[in-house]
Parts: structure tokens; C-alpha cells; sequence
């Protein structure tokens, strides 16, 4: 069997999990529901009509796919889970929660205890989104039998002390203080799902409360979903909404060159280049979608050294990489997660190729003549390259860079605790989430092995803190200690690349992928 | 007849044992490659914790010989075992995707046959001639073209730019009769390089058995051309041709994982594809399964054609 150009394994989202965001007490944050009208007004296009069918190519998991939305795993089943279900909160463009079930929350006094309250909803059979609906999906989640994904997600919650205080309010009790808990609620897959469903519900007629509902599905081939007139954030304006698998990214092209979908997800750089302009399609480019980065183990030599970093930090043109790894589809980086998003430092200097200082720092070091292995594998788009670029940038500094292709379907499991130098990319998740996930002593995928415990005590109290405004300071300070002396040389973000006909209107342009707006269909519409 | 008949259940026997050598092979070979389902699951997110829990629900901490002894357990009652990534029957995968891949390979064999064995009449009838150089000259350079690169060139040309056919067949699941149009270019895409090798084997063999002294002696008798070449030299140039016609089809296989992932349709490479990706050891033991007992029944059925045309052959084969 030949190797087949382009053909690579279909990306996996990188979720949001762990604790917190902002805390939006109530329901009157940043456009709320506004989110819709919002959406409208950003993909532009005139006023919005109603009727037809949206066909949308998306990368699958062939034919075992599945509709449990807590199984979701992949952009084309959370691509699904968002049509058919909803969750209590979801990530706006910046990355803060925003009610979406929930109307509103409300912490005590010790950000220990959350007041949920749940706007009025109904399933597609007609029954209320209930409290109880809310624990049954979370306990289904938290199963310690199962492995679904948002389980590490909702741990900060004590479930077996919430409880439904009436109809529509929820109280949960948290097993410590956690701040931006509204994240927890926006968790990537803690979908709420009638209460008493059972995973032979979902393959075959899942009952929902979101935008559509079901009509057919077929694993890996297509699923069909109709409007739901009743859905609370209004109806969307397709009648029918068909989703797609075509995992070969020319076939997404393709199906979309011809006239055969109209909306197609993930396409490569050189794709839109070559369509950019020409009429036939409109491209457009989710910026901030994916964070690019080298990941250096700071436990061990010689990155132990922090001047080593901070050489490192210095050897990167990063304009060089984003041009060669990423085709240009992106912007540089400066060292640390999440532009653009809520709680970014964006105050820094942005960091520039020194090689000079660069050479200055390690011959202090003691590290003249440093040879390191770059961890490297196909798992993800501009790898390869970008591992090669910054082998000859490396050069210009006197370091030896071995670069070392991994395989790529256990990459991230081999680079977690191996290694000391690797090819790093994250999708879109709270900053907040980032540090919780990656950055803590006890982090469960700490690939920099960042272990602080004066860190970690800025996490805890940052969690602790109620003020947006003082929270806000604590995470700069975090930041700027990352930008200081961290692991991640984050050297650029990706652009996510979506193709669309030219009749589709109401297509979010700044929503990064994981987040509300991003594959979203029931605020789009067909000229 | 008998004989044949013995010799028939000795190669099936050996099918048979083939078979389960594969699907052996497979098991250890799935293994051995790093990783495993629970890691592949887990993505980017390889939280330790996560992939342990992944591993028991799927009942991957059993060891492996348990594993592939209750899998086997399982095979004479046509029980596949169940999908480590969706917990659905295996069989349900195979049954699924079988149509469609069943449906392009017997269209490229249906057309594979008269093309490939025309095109080599054709060329050996005009040895040396330029009629004989033109496809020799024209199925060696389509022969040097992979059909990846191949598929990306006719849809460019016959779907995006004149517009004739569709690009792909997405959407249209696996009722692809209904959509006649979108499997023309996918046959062609499979024809290829089959029609290339097997038109050249044909001449080769019917250019030998034109020069034998049995075709000589033949038209000594006065036997009209056709007749002669039809029916005295094909039939041997056949016996290799078939026996190659039945190696095309495992080939057939790899060219059709391609061409579903170009054109998606949805068939057993793209669920081969996934399988392997998703490290779903059942789904890739399942097809092992199909895969081989596909192979091992034609390549006896070659035989069986290439002992009844030209016994003689047989000894070497």
C-alpha cells in the first residue's frame, strides 16, 4: 500500500477540561443569547432566510462513529453533538463562558458552592430540561466505569452532594473553591441528555434539546438532522442540516468545488491560497485556533538550565516558522497560550530572533556546542517543518539539533514523559484550562514537567479569587513568569481553515475551533 | 475428474490454513505497533488516568492470547467480536461496507477482462507495429502513475473543469447503483494499472503462442486467423493471465482503499483505514478474515481456470 500524500490521520480536538473561567454571575454577561444575532452580523451577507439543506464535509471516525455526545471526540462529533444537544455554558470567541442552558449562576461566598439556574428549555419530545436531566447527564459523564471524556473535567464537582433544589435549579457543591467554574459547565462534551438515556438511545433516535433534530444517521457516512421549531435560542434558519464524512482533505475540496457539500471543515493552507479570491468558494479563516509550540522538559538537562530556555526562546525567527510550517496561515506567537483570548497577556514584547544573546546565554550556561533531539512525528499539520526550520535556526546558534520522527499514532502519549525537546501543538481551551491541564505539579499531561509549587499556590489563588478584576492580575502574573523562564516556546497560531459555497451565509469568522460559534448551524443560511 | 477434485480440496485445505496464518500474522503484527486503542483514543490528551480507565473498559489489560482466544472462539459462529471504538458487532462494519467495494472491484474486473485481454490481441496481432507501440507505449506510462496522482487529475479535468461527472460520491452513502455517474471515475481510477498489466502478460503470451509450432502447424491446416488466434493461442495466453488476474484482485484491495478515500465511498479500505488509525484490533482482524478468505478462494479459482486451459502449466504453477 502505497503512502497516500495528504492522507493523514483526522485531527483531534484538543478539549477544554479542568476547572473554572470567568465568573459571569447572572445571565446579563457579554451578549449571551446575543450570540446568535452576533454570529449573523459577523458572517455578514444581508438578511437571513429560511429553508433548505446545509451538507458539511467534516474529517470522521468512519464507521465507528457514534451520537453519544459524551463520546465526542472528534470536530465532526462535537460538529454533531452541538446540533443535536445542548450544553449549560459554551466558550465565546475569547474563551469565557457564556450561558447557554443555564441562564445564569451564582456562587457563595467561598466560590465552593454554585447556584445554577436553567433557562426554560425543552427536549425534543417535548419534556423540560430539567435539574434532574443535569445530574443524570453529569453522573453519566463522572461514571468511574466509563471513560468519557469530560470526566477529568467535571472532578472539581462533588456530585454525590449536588442536588436538584427545584425544577430548574441546580446546586452544586465543589470539592474546593474554584472561580471560573462556569468553565467547568462549558466543558468540551458535557452535553446534557434526558435523564434515563442509555447508549442504545443515541444511535438510534437521540433526544436532545438543541437546534435540530434527529432525522438519520448512518456511522461514518452521514447524519441528517431537521429544524427544531421550538428550540429556545430560536429556530435555525435551514430546514435540514446533513453532515458528511470525507477524511481525504482533497475530497472535501473536491465535494465542495462541485457543487456536492457546502460547507467543508479543515482544509490545508495551499488549498486556500489556491481558492482565495476565485469566486468559486469563500474561505475563511478561524484565527487563534491552534497554538504551535515547542515543548521543553524543564526537569532535566538541559533545558533544567533556565538560560538554556530562554536561548531557546531567542533562536526561534518565528515569522520564518509560521511562513514555512504553517504556509503562512497564522500569526506568531510569544511564548504563551491563548492569544486573543480572555486573560491573555498581551502587554509583553513580543519576543524576536536574538541570536547574539541567544549565544551569550548558553555559553554562560556552559552549553557551547549543545546537541538536543527534537521529538517530531506527522501527527499534525507544519510538524515535520517546523521541526526542520528551527534545526537550521538552531544551527546559526552553534546548537545541534537531532530531529527524530515519532509515530504518529502514540505521539502524545510517547512525548508526554520522554524526551526533551518535541513538537507541540493545543487547540483552543481557557487559558485558565491550559494551566490546569498542563502547567500544575499534579497536571495529568504536564509535557514541560513545570513543577512549582509558589505556581501552583497562584493557581489556588486565582481560583479563590471572586474579583474578575484581581483574578485577572493573578493570571498576568502566571504569564509573565511563563514568559520569563516557562517550557513552551510558542511560536505561532494556527489558522482553522473552513471552505464554504458562495450561497451560505451567517458563517462565524473570529470564533477559534472548540468554541460556540465555530461549526454552528442553526444561525446560517443559504442565499 | 477426481483428481482435479482431490487437488481442489488439497488447495483448499491450504487456503484454509492461509487463512489463519494471516489472520495470526495480523493479531501479532497489530500488537506489535506502538500504541494501542486506548492511546490512539486518547489523542492529544494522553491524561494517564484517561488511558488506563480507556484500556480496562475496553478490556485491553487482558493479555493478548486471551484476547485473540476468545475473538477465535467466536469466528464459526460468524462472530466477529465487537468494535473497540464503538462497541458495535464487527460483522455490522463488514456487512456495511462490503457492498460498495464489492460493487467497484466487480465493475473493474467486469470491464478488466475484455479490456486488458483486447488491448494484448490487440498489440500482439501488430507485433513490432505501431499500433503495438502505441499501447505498449500507453500502458506503461499509465502503468507509472500511481492512483492517487491519477484520481486527483481526472477529477480535476472531468469534474471540476468540464464538469461532467461528480467529484465524489459523498452524500450518496452506499447506494452507489443509484448514482451511476459517480462510479465512473473511481473504475476508471481502478483500472488503470491492472488494464496495463494485464494487457501487457496477453501479448507477451499471445506473441509466445502465436511463434509456437502448434499455431504454426494450425495454419499450415489452413485455420482462418481469428480462429487460430482466439481459439488455439489465447487459451494459453490466458493460463498466466488469470493466475495474474486473481493477484490483481489483493491489489485491487490497495488500489480501492485510494480511490474510497479519494472519492469517498464507503467501503472496507475506508473502515480498514480507520480501524488501523483507532488501533480497532477486532475491526482489523475481521477484515484479515475477509480479506483473506477473498484472496485464498481466487487465487484457487485462477488455478482452477489455469489447470483447465492449459494443464501442462499446472507442474510450474
Amino acid at each position: 500500500m502505497q503512502d497516500q500524500p495528504g492522507l493523514r490521520r483526522r485531527g483531534f480536538l484538543t478539549a477544554a477540561s479542568g476547572v473554572g473561567a470567568l465568573a459571569l454571575v447572572g445571565c446579563g454577561g457579554p451578549d449571551d443569547s446575543g450570540a446568535g444575532s452576533g454570529a449573523a452580523g459577523k458572517g455578514g451577507g444581508g438578511k437571513p432566510r429560511r429553508g433548505g439543506r446545509l451538507r458539511a464535509a467534516f474529517a470522521g471516525g468512519g464507521a465507528s462513529e457514534t451520537l453519544d455526545p459524551h463520546l465526542a471526540n472528534l470536530f465532526a462529533d462535537v460538529a454533531r453533538a452541538k446540533a443535536l444537544f445542548d450544553k449549560l455554558a459554551d466558550y465565546g470567541d475569547d474563551l469565557s463562558a457564556r450561558p447557554r442552558l443555564a441562564s445564569g449562576w451564582e456562587p457563595n461566598a467561598g466560590l465552593d458552592r454554585w447556584k445554577v439556574t436553567l433557562r426554560k428549555a425543552d427536549f425534543h419530545d417535548g419534556r423540560p430540561v430539567t435539574a434532574q436531566d443535569v445530574l443524570f447527564s453529569y453522573r453519566r459523564i463522572a461514571d468511574p466505569e466509563k471513560a468519557f471524556r469530560a470526566k477529568a473535567s467535571l472532578e472539581p464537582i462533588d456530585l454525590r452532594a449536588s442536588r436538584a433544589v427545584d425544577e430548574r435549579t441546580v446546586e452544586f457543591v465543589l470539592k474546593r473553591p474554584t472561580a471560573e467554574f462556569p468553565n467547568v459547565l462549558a466543558a468540551f462534551g458535557a452535553y446534557i441528555v434526558p435523564d434515563g438515556s442509555s447508549a442504545a438511545d443515541f444511535d438510534k433516535k437521540p433526544v436532545g434539546s438543541g437546534p435540530f433534530r434527529f432525522g438519520s444517521f448512518a456511522p461514518g457516512r452521514s447524519a441528517l438532522f431537521r429544524r427544531n421549531d421550538d428550540h429556545w435560542d430560536g429556530a435555525p434558519y435551514l430546514d435540514e442540516v446533513e453532515f458528511v464524512v470525507a477524511n481525504e482533505e482533497s475530497a472535501r475540496v473536491n465535494a465542495l468545488l462541485g457543487g456536492q457539500v457546502e460547507y467543508a471543515h479543515e482544509l490545508n493552507p495551499t488549498t486556500a491560497r489556491a481558492h482565495e479570491g476565485g469566486g468559486r468558494i469563500e474561505i475563511v479563516r478561524l484565527r487563534n485556533s491552534a497554538m504551535q509550540a515547542f515543548a521543553m522538559k524543564t526537569d532535566r538537562a538541559p533545558f533544567d538550565d533556565e538560560r538554556v530556555r530562554e536561548a531557546f526562546f531567542l533562536i526561534a525567527d518565528r515569522q520564518e516558522l509560521v511562513d514555512g510550517a504553517l504556509s503562512g496561515a497564522g500569526v506568531v506567537g510569544n511564548d504563551l497560550f491563548g492569544k486573543g483570548y480572555e486573560y491573555y497577556a498581551d502587554g509583553l514584547p513580543q519576543r524576536e530572533q536574538d541570536l547574539d544573546r541567544a549565544r551569550s546565554l548558553l555559553r554562560k550556561a556552559g552549553a557551547e556546542k549543545l546537541k538536543v533531539t527534537l521529538d517530531t512525528s506527522a501527527v499534525a499539520a507544519g510538524f515535520t517543518e517546523a521541526a526542520s526550520i528551527f534545526r537550521d535556526q538552531a544551527a546559526k546558534a552553534g546548537v545541534t539539533v537531532d530531529v527524530a520522527m515519532g509515530s504518529k499514532d502514540s505521539y502524545w502519549a510517547d512525548i508526554l514523559d520522554s524526551g526533551t525537546l518535541c513538537c507541540y501543538r493545543s487547540g483552543a481551551m481557557p487559558i485558565e484550562a491550559h494551566i490546569s491541564q498542563r502547567l500544575l505539579t499534579d497536571s495529568t499531561t504536564n509535557a514541560t514537567k513545570w513543577h512549582h509549587k509558589d505556581f501552583d499556590a497562584l493557581y489556588q489563588q486565582a481560583q479563590a479569587t471572586k474579583d474578575t478584576q484581581e483574578r485577572a492580575a493573578v493570571f498576568g502574573r502566571m504569564q509573565r513568569r511563563l514568559y520569563a523562564e516557562g517550557g513552551f516556546l510558542v511560536w505561532g497560531f494556527a489558522d482553522w481553515i473552513i471552505g464554504t459555497a458562495r450561497t451560505v451565509r451567517g458563517v462565524d469568522r473570529e470564533a477559534p475551533a472548540n468554541t460556540l460559534d465555530w461549526a454552528r448551524f442553526d444561525k446560517v443560511w443559504l442565499a | 475428474m477426481s483428481g482435479l477434485g482431490s487437488w481442489a480440496a488439497r488447495r483448499l485445505l491450504l487456503g484454509g490454513v492461509q487463512v489463519v496464518a494471516v489472520v495470526l500474522l495480523v493479531f501479532a503484527l497489530t500488537e506489535a505497533l506502538p500504541g494501542d486503542a486506548a492511546v490512539a483514543l486518547a489523542g492529544d490528551q494522553p491524561d494517564p488516568a484517561r488511558i488506563a480507565a480507556i484500556r480496562e473498559a475496553m478490556d485491553l489489560d487482558r493479555p493478548a492470547y486471551e484476547r485473540l482466544g476468545d475473538w477465535a472462539v467466536g469466528l464459526p459462529h460468524a462472530d466477529f467480536g465487537t468494535s473497540l471504538a464503538s462497541g458495535r458487532p464487527v460483522t455490522s462494519y463488514l456487512s456495511g461496507a462490503f457492498g460498495p467495494t464489492l460493487l467497484l472491484a466487480s465493475v473493474t474486473v467486469v470491464l478488466l477482462v475484455p479490456v486488458g485481454v483486447g488491448l494484448g490481441v490487440l498489440a500482439a496481432r501488430f507485433e513490432g507495429r505501431f499500433v503495438d507501440r502505441l499501447v505498449s507505449a500507453v500502458t506503461l506510462g499509465v502503468y507509472a502513475v500511481p492512483e492517487f496522482a491519477f484520481g486527483v487529475l481526472l477529477v480535476t479535468v472531468f469534474a471540476l473543469r468540464l464538469d461532467w461527472l461528480p467529484p465524489t460520491a459523498v452524500g450518496y452513502g452506499t447506494d452507489l447503483l443509484a448514482h451511476p455517474a459517480a462510479l465512473l471515475l473511481p473504475v476508471l481510477v481502478l483500472l488503470s494499472r491492472p488494464v496495463c498489466s494485464l494487457s501487457r502478460l496477453v501479448r507477451a503470451g499471445m506473441i509466445d503462442a502465436l511463434a509456437s509450432p502448434y499455431v504454426a502447424h494450425a495454419r499450415r491446416y489452413g485455420i482462418p486467423g481469428a480462429r487460430v488466434r482466439y481459439a488455439h493461442a489465447l487459451p494459453n495466453a490466458v493460463a498466466p493471465a488469470a493466475q495474474q488476474l486473481a493477484r490483481t484482485v489483493d491489489w485491487l484491495l490497495c488500489g480501492v482503499i485510494v480511490v474510497e478515500a479519494l472519492f469517498v465511498i464507503p467501503g472496507l479500505g475506508t473502515v480498514l483505514m480507520n480501524a488501523v488509525a483507532e488501533r480497532d484490533v477486532p475491526v482489523v482482524q475481521g477484515l484479515a478474515v475477509v480479506f483473506g478468505v477473498i484472496t485464498v478462494v481466487l487465487n484457487l479459482g485462477a488455478d482452477l481456470v489455469a489447470h483447465r486451459f492449459a494443464p501442462r502449466a499446472e507442474v510450474a504453477a
